[in-house]
């Protein structure tokens, strides 16, 4: 059954990379809404926001590339829920292939939008003067949360992309994902909140995640926080893909 | 064992509900080798439900169904290496061209020279000259051409056509008969789900008919025929339908030779 696997996945992934290719406009706009966001608040509100460190970009990028992800992460159900509609989904279970190849296929085609997206927002966060003396070692960590927390939220996209009734049910998963971000230390520090509100922002997954990503940014002592953050990346990992393959062999019969 | 090798498929008591509503009340049927096999039935009778049983994507509650001497429900793998399904809707790749959609599924066939395939289906099937283009500019009798052809890429010795010609115009539906009386010819078996009575008497060598959950008839035609009193003869003026007259004068093409049979020739007044 398996021994097709890495082959099949292979072809797959070539294809829904050539759907990728051919509408860069998906990636692109998945870019667009945290470029727009990281503007208006280093440019709009920036200035008025004190965050105890010289530039406010480089407190806020952290934030702007989780964002990037979970925005970009409902096209990876977009696209999975197209192939459950057209009937192509249906041909290639009904065809001798390893069947998981197909959903793996869209996890890595997922991952690699996903990159993508994220090389883009790091260019334009470059431009509006974004600096970070990390090292290799320190941008090597950053793209490794980075990639854990992509495939995360890509198997959480994976159970809305199979069993999604419509195109806009299939991708409004993303949005309290988009939001969580705002309720963290992602934009401002979680000091100046009040407390219940200032207890959520500390204990959820966002905020360790930023503060880890922007302490290797900082060259700063990364701490616990780095744990923390891969703990929550996995967890959410493990969690999301034993649902999402729960559904999608209740799905394949 | 012996009777299992004689027929490509073999359906016995099969059941199948959704929730409360009882789709399928015990079918049976059996599809010789290298026939067409049409299964009739209104909307909602449940052939769609067959057919997705028969290619392994539903599990039916009760019965058994062999394709190809192996089991559906244990040997699936087996069943999926001797089968291939079109569905009710053209699964076909639109973003990709047509050239790719079958190469794409000879990779997945780990065939040995999926470009060659590739073109030779183009051939076949009349799509060469489209072959690189989009499958989204398609017209619906390309698409369903090109599903088709999809389907018979690893020459599998079973193919299912899920009402392969609903919502296509009657040049586009000879197109796709002519596709699955050379698929015959060639010796594969074709079992054919289609609410169109007319399809199912141009194409089938033996039909059943699906009501209501079960088979309530199953022969060829000329059998089912005979189920009602013999013919009487009665002078009837012959017309020419719509579907003649519309054919004619838009020509059915040369791959739509089939409806010479009774095409008519309009005659012109310049004589």
């Amino acid at each position: 059954m398996s021994k097709h696997f890495l082959g099949d996945t292979a072809v797959l992934l070539g294809r829904s990379l050539r759907h990728i290719t051919r509408s860069m406009d998906t990636v692109v706009t998945t870019a667009v809404m945290p470029i727009a966001m990281l503007l208006m608040f280093v440019y709009v509100f920036g200035g008025a926001i004190n965050v105890g460190s010289d530039s406010y970009v480089n407190y806020l990028l952290p934030g702007i590339l989780l964002i990037t992800v979970a925005s970009g992460i409902a096209y990876t159900a977009f696209r999975l829920f197209m192939d459950m509609k057209s009937g192509i989904f249906e041909r290639f279970q009904s065809m001798p292939i390893a069947r998981s190849s197909v959903l793996w296929a869209h996890v890595l085609t997922s991952l690699v939008a996903n990159v993508i997206s994220l090389v883009v927002v790091v260019l334009v966060a470059l431009l509006m003067g974004f600096r970070s003396g990390a090292g290799v070692g320190a941008w090597l960590a950053v793209a490794g949360i980075l990639v854990l927390f992509i495939l995360a939220l890509t198997w959480i996209a994976v159970i809305p992309g199979l069993t999604a009734k419509s195109v806009d049910g299939a991708s409004a998963f993303s949005y309290p994902l988009i939001f969580l971000p705002f309720l963290s230390s992602a934009f401002v520090p979680t000091g100046t909140m009040p407390g219940p509100l200032r207890a959520f922002a500390e204990h959820q997954p966002v905020t360790s995640i930023v503060n880890a990503i922007r302490d290797l940014f900082t060259q700063q002592p990364v701490g616990t926080d780095i744990w923390t953050a891969l703990a929550w990346c996995a967890g959410i990992l493990v969690v999301a893909y034993l649902f999402a393959m729960n559904t999608y062999r209740r799905k394949i019969a | 064992m012996t009777a299992r090798q004689a027929h490509a498929i073999q359906v016995r008591g099969l059941e199948k509900s959704y929730k409360e509503v009882k789709v399928l009340r015990g079918v049976d049927f059996a599809v010789a080798r290298g026939g067409i096999f049409a299964l009739l039935g209104s909307n909602g009778a449940g052939k769609t439900t067959v057919v997705r049983i028969l290619s392994t994507l539903l599990k039916a509650d009760a019965g058994t169904a062999g394709v190809n001497g192996f089991d559906v429900a244990t040997q699936a793998a087996k069943v999926r290496e001797s089968i291939s399904l079109t569905g009710q809707f053209a699964a076909v790749d639109e973003i990709l061209s047509g050239r790719e959609n079958l190469v794409l599924v000879a990779r997945l066939r780990h065939l040995a020279d999926p470009g060659k395939v590739a073109d030779d289906l183009l051939d076949r099937f009349s799509l060469t000259d489209a072959g690189a283009r989009r499958v989204s500019t398609y017209s619906g009798g390309m698409r369903r051409r090109l599903d088709i052809a999809m389907s018979l890429i690893g020459d599998p010795p079973v193919v299912f056509l899920d009402e392969p010609t609903t919502g296509l115009d009657p040049q586009a539906r000879i197109e796709v008969w002519q596709a699955v009386r050379e698929l015959a010819a060639r010796g594969t078996t074709v079992l054919l789900t289609t609410q169109y009575l007319d399809e199912a008497e141009q194409l089938a060598d033996r039909i059943a008919i699906l009501h209501q959950g079960r088979i309530i008839v199953d022969g060829t035609l000329a059998e089912l025929k005979r189920l009602l009193p013999p013919a009487k003869v009665e002078y009837v003026e012959k017309q020419p339908t719509l579907e003649d007259v519309f054919l004619a004068l838009v020509g059915a093409g040369g791959r739509g030779g089939d409806a010479g049979e009774h095409r008519i020739s309009t005659q012109t007044s310049d004589e």
